[in-house]
């Protein structure tokens, strides 16, 4: 097991009270795997992959334990973690192309981060240029001020500077959300290459975008207004998905060669709760054409298949 | 670049020709004329009186039609020669004026330069340290907001009246010539030190608070954000921010080296302290036209010098700045 979390629980303070954005998220992610985190805007899917790495406040960390490699990372000390950060657990953030200093050519930047972990410059250069070309980037980049770059070339460069020291965990935080889908595409091969030639172990690829999914992932963990709905393989939960919630999730995708006249596209009625004192119990109930009495109880995210979580009543 | 440069320089030209103009035009605009009061303190008889005025207006060549002073004054100018003050006939306004600047030099160089070091850093600090932040800062909003020459007034008061610590007027004490002794040089820091202490007090809140928010604007950027996802230590995530924070400090404090030679004409008035700022007082007083245009003309050079320094300075610490070189 390569990351594990156990009961999870993340919350924004707000001038209103306690957002509960994550929610008891206990799940583990294999060697190797690549695991997609799908789920609407606002599901909590950003603040679990940020709260990994980087617990910014008004985040705050309410209880529970994240191992990694066997040793448990202090996620609640911004200090501490900084041991962390980079070395084992790296983050693409979703603002990739905004995440270089203006002022600093980048491979100043890279040198500058590198000099804190003391680590040389000159000695990681010929791997971070195989990197850059693995990329498509010209090593003369650089020598390049980040504005100098387009906003592609500056989300690529990312890539390369947050997987440079080889971390085991990797966080991708809807790096394909910004980007046409020829470019998407070339992103999840980078992604899936980086994983294959052992750049990352791991990878949560945070998306909302349920068909890339298909494309890159092993594994797909949904959740929903903060807690974990479901957590199977790709091709099981696009096959046979067993919480309602996700299975109205994928009947809602569009399907080739579907007429409008024949098959209208479908949504899930309703919205979301407020994350803000929610009721207690499954919080897709309300919208959940199943719900019964039970429902109000929060279900167990259990393993219903080897491999294959799901947190209904339905189904257990 | 030696294009870039050149059409800076064309502007700046074409700036100093206006501002010069409006600088000739500015006195002259003003109710009354230089000679008549100059007549009017030698109290002389009527007639005597009126000889006097026809030959004064002559003398300084107030008796041509406008055009023709204009075209007279851009001829001296370029000359070098900016006239003889009204007010302190017969001295040539350029050495009335190259006694004053010393002063300000002297005054203002130590306030702005100390103001902004200290301005600066304290303010950095501000934007991370809460107690300095809930101190420095309500202090600099208060220092800044208030009229400078009450705060100038209270200063004088408190240190120069109530405890005589600190003399409130003149350069250096009247009983003393200007020579240079370890007593001369005592009196004159003496003398100094009150005027320069309201200027930094101002100046110093205006910087703080500028630099602070600056700075906290930076620490939110997403850059910040990503250097400390790295795991960046605070240090270097500091470092840029005020290396990114201090550009817009770098045009303020230029705009105010600038202006130097305009003096501080408050503080000058409210300390009477003889630079060039009090000249200008006296000169609008006395309808110096001479005197008043020139001390116009070093501000003028000044601000266009300082914003012209500006500019090349910004395209070394700015790259960003550079790409407007090249993509013309």
């Amino acid at each position: 097991m390569a990351l594990r979390v156990e009961n999870l629980r993340i919350y924004y303070r707000t001038l209103h009270g306690y957002v509960h954005a994550v929610e008891g998220a206990t799940f583990s992610v294999r060697d190797g795997e690549i695991m997609g985190l799908a789920g609407e805007s606002g599901c909590g899917k950003t603040t679990l992959g940020h709260s990994l790495v980087y617990m910014k406040p008004p985040m705050i960390y309410m209880e529970g334990k994240v191992f990694l490699d066997g040793q448990e990372l202090p996620i609640w000390d911004m200090r501490r973690m900084n041991e962390f950060r980079w070395r084992l657990v790296s983050i693409i953030p979703q603002y990739a192309m905004n995440a270089l200093n203006p002022t600093r050519r980048i491979g100043h930047l890279i040198a500058d981060l590198l000099a804190e972990r003391g680590l040389s410059y000159k000695h990681v250069l010929p791997e971070l240029k195989r990197r850059l070309d693995l990329v498509q980037l010209s090593p003369e980049v650089l020598d390049r001020y980040p504005f100098e770059l387009s906003g592609g070339m500056r989300q690529r460069m990312v890539m390369v500077i947050s997987t440079l020291l080889n971390p085991s965990l990797l966080i991708a935080d809807e790096i394909t959300s910004a980007l046409d889908v020829s470019t998407q595409k070339a992103v999840c091969e980078m992604i899936i290459e980086f994983r294959n030639r052992g750049f990352v172990r791991s990878t949560i690829f945070i998306t909302h975008d349920m068909s890339i999914l298909y494309q890159i992932a092993d594994t797909v963990l949904v959740m929903y207004a903060g807690q974990l709905v479901e957590k199977a393989p790709v091709e099981e939960i696009f096959r046979s998905p067993r919480h309602p919630y996700t299975r109205m999730l994928i009947a809602a995708l569009p399907r080739v060669g579907a007429r409008q006249r024949t098959e209208r596209l479908r949504g899930i009625p309703g919205s979301p709760p407020r994350l803000l004192d929610p009721p207690p119990g499954c919080r897709f109930r309300d919208r959940c054409p199943v719900a019964f009495e039970r429902c109000t109880e929060t279900p167990p995210f259990v393993e219903v298949e080897p491999g294959h979580f799901v947190a209904c009543w339905r189904e257990i | 670049m030696a294009r870039y440069l050149s059409r800076k320089l064309m502007i700046y030209i074409f700036t100093f020709f206006v501002a010069v103009t409006i600088d000739w035009l500015i006195p002259r605009l003003m109710p009354g004329n230089p000679v008549d009061i100059m007549v009017s303190r030698m109290a002389l008889r009527a007639d005597v009186a009126e000889v006097m005025r026809s030959y004064y207006l002559r003398a300084f060549q107030l008796d041509l039609p406008l055009w023709q002073q204009y075209l007279n004054f851009w001829a001296a100018l370029l000359r070098g020669d900016l006239g003889i003050s009204i007010w302190l006939f017969p001295q040539p306004v350029l050495s009335v004026i190259a006694r004053a600047v010393p002063y300000d030099l002297f005054l203002l160089v130590p306030a702005i330069l100390l103001s902004w070091i200290l301005g600066n850093q304290i303010g950095a600090m501000a934007a991370r340290v809460r107690w300095l932040d809930n101190t420095i800062l309500p202090l600099g909003y208060i220092l800044t907001a208030t009229p400078y020459m009450w705060l100038a007034l209270l200063l004088a008061w408190a240190l120069g009246h109530v405890v005589k610590i600190f003399p409130i007027a003149g350069a250096y004490s009247f009983n003393i010539r200007p020579h240079l002794s370890w007593l001369f040089i005592k009196d004159l820091l003496w003398h100094w030190f009150l005027p320069f202490l309201s200027l930094f007090l101002v100046m110093f809140g205006g910087w703080a608070i500028g630099m602070r928010n600056m700075i906290i604007y930076e620490l939110e950027a997403e850059y910040s954000r990503y250097l400390g996802s790295l795991g960046a230590s605070q240090r270097l995530i500091r470092r840029y921010a005020f290396r990114n924070a201090i550009l817009p400090q770098i045009t303020g404090l230029a705009l105010q080296l600038g202006a130097i030679v305009a003096g501080a004409v408050a503080t000058e008035i409210a300390f009477a302290y003889p630079g060039t700022g009090y000249l200008i007082l006296q000169a609008v007083q006395n309808q110096d036209y001479f005197l008043l245009q020139g001390c116009f003309l070093f501000i003028i050079t000044g601000v266009l010098l300082a914003n012209f320094v500006i500019d090349i300075i910004y395209t070394l610490v700015d790259p960003r700045t550079r790409l407007g070189m090249v993509g013309e």
